[in-house]
């Protein structure tokens, strides 16, 4: 292992690499898998939710997805304290952006500004918005710096397998229930246990009401679970998982 | 005709901010053109930044602000200001009435500075919400002609620029028609 050109973000090595982004990224592919879809009509948000411990309290809200503003939310994959400092600059730039020119940030701005620091921050972003300019957009983002707009996307542990599936399942003018399915069943394969249940994972959507008002909805987990049902995927209490000892 | 109070007779009282947005300003010498040349650089600061344009409304309320934050410093800007534009968007046209005191409004048609007690009985009684460009234009010459009648200091003309969803253009007007008194 290199020590060398690792201890600081701002030394390249001999090879123009910077070591310390490249952990940063390292780090982030074993957190939870998080994905987005876009759809005609909407956008969905799910994230897998890493159950540490059964004693561990059970936190009902959300701890991967995010609000950023009436029109913008966000899913987590990375380090949780990382997340929480940028996620706090991106709601404060989002107020800010509205205290000046009275009207919602742009879904492209909001996402512009989620990295730096001292050492890059451990997190990558799926954003979910709307904007009058570019109606419904999804957006990731690295530590690096970068980011880019994307029909379907995902973060985290098995990431590669995720983007594969969502390359071989995405649909064109697919509706925003269709994403919603797709999106569970990428989870379901990519995550270790096949039967989901609202514990593992979690939902979020962006969707447009009948009277053209965007809404943003962060999923109950009775909501999950009729979802998961009805997809076939919940896990049946009665069912012995794999590997359970009888 | 130059004098002790006359330097320019025909000076371009506007800025234009972005493609579709232009702003009109009056008050004092040297703040008017200082603070309307800050705004117009802020505006285009955020075209280049974002590769869109603010719209008109946007505009307005970062103006608004500014002027609000030099209301409350050592040395307010005291400019009143006429903003108009079409947004990129909606393709709606729009005007703003902001004076010194950082008071925003949309309104259907507005004036500042002397001028405003005799135009605004004019619009009130002739304008219409469908109101097209070349009636608003014949509107504009009842205006400059209760102007050259009753103004008691001496009149100079217009300039008049039109912004519509392609841009802002500069109208061609006869300042120098002889108007009867009634």
């Amino acid at each position: 292992m290199s020590r060398r050109y690792d201890s600081r973000t701002t030394i390249f090595s001999p090879e123009g690499r910077l070591y310390q982004v490249e952990y940063a990224l390292e780090a982030i592919s074993h957190a939870g898998t998080a994905l987005g879809i876009l759809a005609k009509d909407g956008i969905v948000l799910a994230a897998e939710r890493k159950v540490t411990s059964k004693l561990l309290e059970q936190d009902t809200s959300a701890e991967k997805l995010y609000t950023i503003n009436d029109n913008m939310i966000c899913a987590v994959a990375g380090m949780n304290a990382d997340a929480n400092i940028l996620i706090n600059y991106a709601r404060q730039n989002a107020q800010r952006y509205l205290l000046t020119y009275n009207e919602d940030i742009p879904a492209s701005s909001s996402c512009a500004d989620c990295h730096g620091g001292l050492r890059p921050f451990g997190v990558s972003f799926i954003y979910a918005g709307w904007d009058h300019l570019r109606q419904f957009q999804l957006y990731q983002s690295n530590p690096s710096g970068n980011y880019g707009g994307w029909k379907a996307t995902s973060v985290g542990a098995n990431n590669a397998s995720a983007q594969s599936l969502l390359k071989q399942d995405y649909k064109e003018d697919s509706t925003l229930q269709e994403a919603c399915a797709m999106a569970v069943k990428v989870l379901s394969k990519t995550m270790d246990s096949t039967k989901l249940s609202s514990e593992k994972i979690e939902f979020a959507t962006v969707g447009k009401t009948k009277d053209g008002k965007i809404y943003h909805h962060l999923w109950s987990a009775d909501e999950i679970d009729a979802l998961l049902r009805e997809q076939g995927l919940a896990k049946v209490d009665d069912e012995p998982e794999a590997g359970d000892i009888k | 005709m130059r004098g002790p109070t006359i330097i320019k007779a025909e000076d371009d009282k506007t800025r234009q901010l972005n493609k579709h947005t232009l702003m009109a300003f009056s008050g004092e010498a040297g703040d008017t053109v200082q603070f309307a040349e800050y705004v117009q650089a802020n505006v285009s600061l955020y075209t280049m930044r974002n590769d869109t344009e603010l719209s008109p409304a946007a505009v307005s309320s970062f103006v608004r602000g500014e002027l609000a934050r030099s209301l409350r410093s050592r040395s307010p800007y005291t400019v009143n200001l006429l903003l108009g534009g079409v947004d990129p968007v909606t393709q709606e046209p729009s005007l703003y009435w902001i004076d010194y005191l950082a008071s925003l409004a949309p309104v259907p048609y507005a004036a500042h500075g002397y001028a405003q007690y005799y135009c605004l009985s004019l619009l009130d009684k002739h304008h219409n919400p469908n109101i097209s460009l070349e009636e608003g234009m014949k509107l504009l010459e009842r205006c400059t002609d209760e102007l050259k009648r009753r103004l008691p200091i001496d009149y100079k003309g217009v300039l008049v620029k039109v912004i519509t969803k392609d841009g802002v253009k500069v109208m061609d007007f006869d300042n120098d028609r002889v108007v009867r008194s009634a």
